[in-house]
């Protein structure tokens, strides 16, 4: 299993796309929770937006606004990141070339489900330390308050932000594992992440009380009732505090662990081709 | 104990049977050529040998165990599969781990296959030659006392192919035991002991080259050569004498040999050569496989 983990994070390290999905959500992450929040609060704009306020970008929120893109945007991206490095091994038809060398299926799939983990506290502290700075130099810059959140709350949110978006990259593990590559994976992941899931939550759930009961036992929004609970702008996408922050991580992790299962188990019952 | 068993493997994809009842089995120390046409079942079995595929019924029993377990072993399947952004060295530092292979390794087989002056270039830039090569030396990464290489000299040019024969020919000397599929007969009839021949997923022969090449019948130059043929045609019957070259292909066992040479001579008929006549190996195989490649 050591092993199997080594090779893997060589591969997900030495590869590009790693590094652009990073930069990308690096990017995103500081444009839409600090850079518009603050340019909209600074120059006095009324939008439907404009109630966050200066206050959302300040260090003391840090936590909740590192934490809103979670649920959709930067969920999308880690997905990708999933279909990336699970379902590539289809495309390039690099499964036979792998377990040719002796591991077993689940040795290798585990080894893949520890470095995505990895990959994933990766991207959630690279998005809290770019909000620290982000937050610092806005209150520098407004003379604000330097005050952050206590260090529980710290780790509480960027736990939280981990089981989040380790569970969206096994959603994208799997997806790879079930469509058997790259690009159809993606596809689905995306329509489900950007559009499936707005529709749920914007036009059935109003619509009909069984949808908006059952949307509760959904990942996007269990993921967007944990930001929530924990500070994130409920105008963000997809945070809606439809439920406590306890019944969320619960809803969140058994994705988590229902999505490591089922990959598992298909990735051992079928023939690699 | 045999380094590979199958016993009645059978592969079915729905109605379509790609492998069907075969029985094989590689003894150790021996380079062996698993010849066929295009879809003949080759590679579905290798696969299923490697534990990729799993068998519909029967077993497969590598070095006395079932698929799974592949210490020792070592294998390229059908075409190199690498990662385009790595380089080659990369690349089998990856394998490497999996396998839990010292690095240093990685330099060995780099310099068995030739490939050391291009191993830091990234695999998305090689030949299809040097990809090859780079599969090769992922098999050889456990120094495997069992190597299945599946078309191992596809994409090789010509000097590439001589090289690949003379690296499977110095690893069958050193005690390895190699299972070599391959469509080319001139290439198995070089490096091989022994060949088996499949043929619709099913073992159609299992031989020697040389046994497979043999017993074809005498060839016999004879003056005058009309008076031999209606000799031996009375003989031996019509069917069993054919006029070729000038010469006389004779479909008789070689152990009759000196009794026809008596028998010609004492009917006043001159011999002047009279040899066992040996099938090529291309012979060999399109009777055996009916000259079929159906594309599975």
């Amino acid at each position: 299993m050591v092993g199997s983990f080594r090779a893997e994070l060589l591969k997900l390290g030495k590869r590009p796309a790693t590094w652009l999905l990073l930069g990308i959500a690096l990017t995103l992450g500081a444009l839409f929770a600090y850079v518009i929040p603050y340019l909209g609060a600074t120059s006095g704009t009324t939008g439907a937006t404009a109630d966050r306020g200066l206050a959302a970008t300040l260090p003391a929120n840090i936590v909740g606004n590192t934490l809103g893109g979670y649920p959709v945007f930067l969920g999308a991206l880690l997905v990708v990141l999933g279909v990336l490095f699970v379902g590539g091994e289809y495309g390039w038809g690099s499964w036979k070339t792998v377990l040719t060398q002796g591991p077993s299926r689940t040795t290798v799939l585990f080894g893949k489900f520890g470095v995505l983990a990895v990959a994933a506290l990766g991207f959630v502290l690279a998005i809290f330390l770019m909000g620290t700075v982000a937050s610092v130099l806005i209150a520098l810059a407004e003379d604000a308050s330097l005050t952050f959140p206590s260090a529980f709350d710290i780790v509480r949110g960027i736990g939280a932000g981990w089981l989040i978006a380790t569970m969206w990259t096994m959603f994208g593990a799997v997806l790879g594992i079930l469509l058997r590559g790259v690009a159809l994976a993606v596809g689905l992941g995306l329509v489900w992440m950007l559009a499936v899931q707005n529709l749920i939550s914007q036009l059935a759930a109003p619509l009909l009380p069984w949808v908006d009961s059952a949307q509760r036992g959904l990942p996007g929004p269990g993921a967007g009732a944990l930001v929530a609970a924990l500070g994130a702008p409920t105008g963000t996408p997809g945070v809606s505090a439809l439920m406590g922050g306890g019944p969320a991580t619960l809803v969140v992790a058994a994705y988590l662990v229902f999505f490591l299962a089922l990959g598992a188990v298909v990735l051992r019952r079928r023939d690699i081709l | 104990m045999e380094p590979v068993v199958c016993e009645k493997l059978t592969k079915r994809y729905g109605e379509v049977v790609a492998v069907q009842d075969l029985d094989l089995s590689v003894r150790a120390g021996e380079v062996y050529g698993f010849l066929g046409p295009n879809g003949a079942g080759k590679t579905t079995t290798l696969r299923m040998l490697l534990g990729l595929v799993r068998p519909t019924s029967g077993r497969v029993l590598l070095h006395g165990r079932p698929p799974g377990d592949l210490s020792g072993v070592g294998a390229l399947i059908e075409g190199p599969a690498f990662y385009p952004y790595l380089s080659g060295r990369d690349n089998l530092r990856v394998l490497a781990r999996y396998a839990g292979v010292d690095d240093r390794r990685i330099d060995v087989v780099l310099d068995l296959v030739d490939l050391t002056d291009r191993a830091r270039h990234k695999f998305a830039t090689y030949s299809l030659g040097m990809k090859q090569r780079l599969g090769v030396a992922a098999a050889l990464l456990k120094d495997p006392q069992l190597l299945i290489l599946d078309e191992p000299t596809n994409g090789l040019d010509p000097a590439g192919m001589a090289d690949m024969r003379t690296l499977i020919r110095r690893l069958g000397a050193a005690g390895s035991t190699v299972l070599i599929s391959s469509h080319l007969l001139g290439e198995v009839e070089q490096i091989c002991d022994r060949v088996g021949i499949v043929a619709r997923g099913a073992l159609v022969a299992e031989n020697t080259v040389a046994e497979l090449r043999s017993g074809a019948g005498l060839r016999i130059l004879a003056a005058p050569l009309d008076n031999a043929v209606a000799w031996l045609r009375l003989l031996l019957g019509p069917a069993a004498v054919a006029v070729v070259d000038g010469a006389l292909d004779v479909t008789v066992s070689p152990s009759r040999a000196a009794e026809i040479n008596e028998s010609l001579v004492k009917a006043g008929i001159a011999v002047s050569e009279l040899r066992t006549r040996e099938r090529d190996l291309e012979q060999v195989f399109l009777e055996l496989t009916g000259g079929e490649s159906n594309g599975r």
